[in-house]
């Protein structure tokens, strides 16, 4: 196991650097520079921020540079459109922002999805069943961009309990509405794979015939059909997790949160090349991490799966 | 035991029993009452899509200059005006405009989730059917591909290739799969060392013949129910993208641009911009949900 | 004229030393009762880029640094100039020579006086290509001896045309007399700097714990992409006539939201209200909704190069695709939010401008119409092509893409292919002529009808649908050194307008909301720039 980790670790070496190029061509190829302005600017202008930032260089040089500066010295340079912020600045800013409201959006989404979905399949076809599965379906087919402005609507315009936005610090007022808006597709989702998956199991010969031990039900649910079930969910969860903490666009524009959702797709609109590349360099290695625990914790519920 | 028959006997006796299997899935998935309401349900959105305009008294861009300016007031939704379901910010129809992004949604929901699942089930099943150095090849590929920007994808393929639906189709369809191929590859895995397939490997069935009729089929219900949860994730995918202004172009419209304008004007009494587009969406992602429902549980094999 | 400045300003100095004391306060000059809380929150549309002076190159940022710092000038209400760190100012050699006089009470936050040192600082600053600043282009502007050359990379940036005889003595040598100069100096990028700091920090200089700043205010915190805070500064010269003691600027992004929290009563002033609920706002909040000219010019460019549609190089066609727009349409039921229907460039609250004499604007839009269709048969016979109309991506330019539209598909029968793009990408199109239409607008960077009409020459780098006359080059060129330019400016609009160089649309006018009892607003500076140091909440009971 500890072996497999190690390999799976080391792989993520190459894989990160397949990333960071294929992403660099990308952005290399996007239209558009970092210093295109309505106004355009004179050539000689021009000349001196590309000479500043370094982007004079052939293509293979700055790639270089950028994987050097940053593997090596984690200097991952200034932002082009922050001009007085450097890469670091930002993240530092945005990222725990994200991962506060992500993590809380992470537990209540799986808690409350994994609950729902058991709840709905043990008692399959009962009104519980019923009502489980429309409210999971119903919080997932309402878009995140109609979900929050109701919530503003109803906390702050109607209830005046929480502010309509902002981050404050992290105060708990600030963190609620994002919290709830973030976490009610992905509960829904989980919910939905929950059900349907523990509904395999519970039709499964091992399960029968647990049953047909004579084992209470209880039993046969938590020690026998729960750990199958949840393999699904955990593939699920790893990219999930991933998804939730990298920053949902729509709650930071919404809720003015300041995460780094928004920085990550005003980079790309601003063409603020180090920070795109960071972010992706921060994304891409989150979700290596996860989808390698996903892994080891399959291996773990699963012994029969052999690496 | 049915397993030492010879590989002929085996051969003929899977097809019979496949035929059966899906005739019965047939009369187990009519059997559900949700299901089968959805499924009309669907039916009538496909053809509000497919003939609504013929009933609409003004085309999808056509300005009413009358309304234009006081929406709030002379675009509520009224049959005398022609306006079925009121008129947009601009004073467009909304109900032509709604059966408009009725079928652009509908498509872009249904083959993005089309290629979901052809290219993810058939590459998860791969990949976790072979393990070992391929499955760590393929899945470290998804990876990279669920890591980059799915923005500047869309926005290089826009841009370098014109702006079109077609190449919102393979935009969303190069990202859409990746998912679903995680997914697959993880229940592969659990199934791959049933005896099932240890059997079939032992009569020498070749492995693309293993992979389509023993393994595929057995994922069917978590390809359905996931599959359904796609083209939802497709349409709202969609609107995200048109709202980044690389998603269709007007006056041209989708579920996603027309929730996404009504949601902005929410306070502001119009809510019909919101109400009509955002009940046929909600109304077609549940007749999804119930259906993939039904899917599963008439595609379940172990449910024989 | 020039020393009545120095006047006013010593007076209104003594006529406020008496107004804050006791527990009531009073307003100084108004004698209205002053609020307890004296706090300003604003919101930010897109967070603020950067801190740096000779950096900014964003309004938001101009905004924090109109408060950060203060230049040689500064701006009253209305955009009239203002003493700042200069206390009195004389042109002489014919306007070419400036001598500034800097006020000795003048300090940075660290308590070291601002001398003219510090402004020739700040100005090399600009201009060293080190510094690779994007407004380095506005020293040109102002015509300093050599800056031209500096940017070119042909001079050394110490031969900068301008030196200080003493620590209180600032002198500029110009290439041009320009009769604006002291109005450029309020601009941000001349704003004097405290090297000593930035030597020490490199970038971080603007953080808040480094930060060395010469205006009203100093920076307390700053969560980039969230929030601003700033306090007020106990060493700027004025500090004791500043009422407003803090600052929060919020960065909402959603114009929809920022406007449900200006309802909740978090925010003072939001401006960018959401597109077409001014008037419903103006209904609900009569005393609290406001609108003001903004120096802008929103136009469409129609592309008259080769990779354009030919029929746009026909005047004619050009002309009838812009006199079928229906411009009231567009400002009244589309925008509505107190812009003005435009059939000339220049924005008509432009200081010193006299608004053209233009054909087409005294009649009415049946007749536009009829003389529109009559020049396209004319010119078009049965033709119908179909344009690419390009836009970026936003509500109102989608809309007013879609009401232009229908109107030439209507009036003339043209077809029009919308292509709305995303910021960068738009302007990489818009900037490689491959539209045959693009939505554009312009916006002053000073007070003074050039900045718009120098769009219209030939060479202009924004100048996109390559409209070109060579009358209105030559008008342009000569206009600069005119004693009244005014008559050259009227010709070159008659022109421009009357072969449709580019279709203007509307003059800007920015839509805001403030608090009631929030006073001192710069509504009237059309260039929108405000200074909280002259803003005050009166108590509201």
């Amino acid at each position: 196991m500890l072996v497999y980790a190690l390999r799976r670790i080391l792989v993520a070496i190459p894989t990160l650097l397949a990333l960071i190029a294929i992403t660099f061509v990308l952005m290399y190829a996007a239209p558009g520079t970092p210093f295109t302005t309505e106004k355009a600017l004179p050539p000689e202008i021009m000349a001196n921020l590309n000479a500043k930032y370094g982007l004079a260089d052939p293509l293979l040089v700055q790639l270089g540079r950028y994987i050097w500066c940053s593997a090596c010295c984690f200097d991952f340079g200034p932002s082009y459109f922050y001009k007085d912020q450097s890469v670091a600045d930002i993240i530092r800013q945005g990222f725990p922002v994200t991962l506060t409201y992500g993590v809380y959006a992470f537990l209540l989404a799986s808690v409350a999805g994994i609950a729902l979905g058991l709840a709905a399949a043990v008692r399959q076809n009962t009104w519980l069943d019923y009502l489980a599965v429309g409210v999971s379906i119903g919080a997932q087919v309402l878009p995140n961009f109609v979900m929050a402005p109701i919530l503003v609507l109803i906390f702050t315009v109607w209830l005046g309990w929480l502010p309509g936005g902002g981050w404050n610090g992290g105060q708990w007022e600030n963190i609620v509405m994002p919290v709830i808006a973030l976490a009610t597709s992905f509960m829904a989702s989980i919910a939905r794979l929950t059900r349907s998956s523990m509904l395999e199991v519970l039709n499964a010969n091992f399960v029968r015939t647990a049953r047909a031990k004579g084992l209470p039900e209880r039993t046969v649910i938590f020690r026998h059909a729960l750990r199958p079930a949840l393999l699904p969910i955990i593939s699920y969860l790893g990219p999930t997790f991933v998804a939730m903490i990298t920053g949902s666009v729509v709650i930071d524009v919404i809720f003015s949160t300041g995460g780094i959702g928004m920085f990550m797709v005003n980079a790309a609109f601003n063409r603020d090349y180090p920070v795109i590349m960071a972010s992706t360099v921060l994304t891409g290695a989150l979700t290596i991490l996860f989808s390698l625990l996903a892994d080891i914790a399959y291996a773990w519920i699963d012994p029969k799966i052999r690496y | 035991m049915a397993l030492v028959i010879n590989k002929g006997a085996a051969a003929s006796l899977k097809e019979v029993s496949g035929r059966s299997l899906w005739a019965d899935a047939r009369i187990r998935f009519f059997k559900n009452k949700a299901a089968v309401a959805s499924l009309i349900v669907l039916v009538l959105i496909g053809l509000f899509a497919a003939f609504g305009q013929h009933f609409a008294a003004w085309s999808n861009e056509e300005i009413n200059w009358a309304v234009i300016g006081s929406v709030e007031t002379l675009g509520r939704p009224s049959f005398e005006s022609g306006h079925f379901f009121g008129a947009d910010p601009l004073g467009r129809d909304l109900y032509a405009r709604t059966v408009q992004g009725t079928r652009v949604s509908l498509m872009v929901g249904l083959i993005g989730a089309g290629v979901a699942v052809l290219v993810g089930t058939l590459y998860g099943a791969t990949a976790g059917y072979f393990g070992g150095r391929i499955d760590d090849i393929m899945m470290r590929i998804v990876d990279i591909l669920i890591a980059v920007p799915y923005m500047f994808v869309l926005s290089v393929v826009l841009v370098m290739f014109g702006q079109s639906l077609v190449m919102l189709f393979i935009g969303i369809g190069l990202i859409s799969w990746l998912e679903m191929a995680r997914i697959v590859r993880a229940q592969t895995l659990s199934i791959k060392n049933k005896e099932f397939v240890e059997a079939a490997q032992a009569t020498g069935v070749s492995t693309p013949r293993i992979i389509l009729r023993h393994i595929v089929p057995n994922l069917l219900g978590v390809v359905a129910v996931y599959a359904t949860l796609l083209v939802p994730n497709m349409i709202i995918f969609e609107s995200f993208v048109s709202f980044l202004g690389l998603g269709v172009q007007e006056p041209s419209t989708s579920w996603g641009a027309l929730i996404a304008e009504g949601a902005d004007q929410m306070l502001y009494g119009t809510l019909w911009q919101l109400g009509y587009p955002l009940f046929f969406f909600v109304i077609t992602l549940f007749s999804f949900f119930f259906i993939g429902d039904g899917l599963r549980d008439a595609l379940d094999p172990k449910d024989r | 004229m020039f020393p009545k400045f120095a006047v006013t300003g010593a007076l209104a100095a003594l006529l406020c030393t008496s107004a804050i004391a006791g527990g009531h306060a009073t307003h100084p000059e108004t004698g209205e009762a002053l609020a307890e809380d004296q706090t300003l929150t604003y919101r930010i549309g897109d967070g603020i880029p950067t801190l740096d002076p000779q950096l900014i190159e964003d309004t938001t940022s101009f905004h924090v640094a109109r408060q950060l710092y203060e230049g040689l000038v500064t701006q009253d209400l209305d955009g009239s100039i203002l003493p700042g760190v200069a206390e009195s100012w004389e042109a002489s050699n014919g306007n070419l020579t400036w001598t500034f006089t800097l006020r000795e009470d003048a300090k940075w936050s660290n308590g070291d006086p601002v001398t003219s040192a510090d402004f020739i600082a700040g100005w090399t600053r600009a201009m060293d290509p080190a510094t690779a600043s994007p407004y380095a282009w506005y020293l040109e502007l102002t015509s300093i001896v050599n800056a031209k050359e500096v940017l070119a990379g042909e001079a050394d940036v110490s031969t900068l045309g301008v030196s200080a005889p003493d620590d209180y003595t600032l002198v500029v040598n110009l290439t041009a007399p320009l009769p604006y100069f002291p109005s450029m100096m309020s601009f941000a990028t001349l704003f004097p700097i405290h090297m000593a700091t930035v030597e020490a920090h490199g970038a971080d200089w603007t953080k808040p714990e480094n930060m060395v700043n010469n205006g009203a205010y100093n920076l307390a915190s700053r969560v980039v992409g969230e929030r601003i805070e700033l306090v007020k500064s106990d060493t700027y010269w004025d500090a004791e006539n500043t009422i407003i003691t803090d600052i929060t600027g919020l960065v909402i992004n959603d114009a929809n939201q920022a406007l449900t929290r200006w309802k909740a009563g978090e925010l003072d002033y939001m401006d960018d209200l959401p597109p077409g609920q001014f008037p419903a706002l103006q209904a609900e909040y009569p005393d609290e909704t406001f609108s003001s000219p903004r120096l802008c010019s929103y136009y469409y460019a129609m592309n008259q190069t080769e990779s354009g549609h030919p029929s746009l190089q026909d005047e004619r066609v050009r002309l009838a695709l812009s006199l079928a727009i229906d411009r009231d349409v567009i400002v009244d039921q589309v925008l509505k939010g107190g812009q003005t229907a435009a059939y000339n460039f220049t924005h008509y609250a432009t200081a010193g401008f006299t608004m053209p004499e233009i054909e087409v604007a005294s009649l009415s839009q049946g007749e536009r119409d009829a003389m529109a269709k009559a020049l396209w048969s004319e010119a078009m016979g049965d033709e119908t092509p179909t344009y690419k109309l390009l836009y970026n991506t936003s509500e109102s330019h989608k809309a007013i893409a879609t009401v232009v539209s229908q109107m030439w598909k209507q009036k003339l029968g043209v077809s029009t292919e919308l292509a709305n793009f995303e910021w960068k990408t738009y302007l990489g199109i818009r900037g490689e002529q491959q539209f045959d239409i693009a939505r554009s607008a312009w916006c002053g960077d000073y007070n003074e009808a050039s900045t718009f009409l120098d769009l219209l020459t030939s060479t202009h780098s924004s100048n996109d649908g390559k409209y070109s006359n060579a009358r209105v080059d030559e008008l342009m060129a000569a206009s600069k050194t005119a004693d009244d330019p005014q008559p050259l400016y009227t010709e070159v609009e008659q022109i421009a307008m009357g072969e449709a160089g580019i279709a203007p649309i509307y003059h800007y006018a920015n839509t805001f909301l403030l608090h009631e009892g929030y006073k001192g607003w710069a509504a009237e500076n059309v260039e929108n720039n405000w200074y909280v140091k002259d803003q005050y909440r009166v108590a509201t009971d």
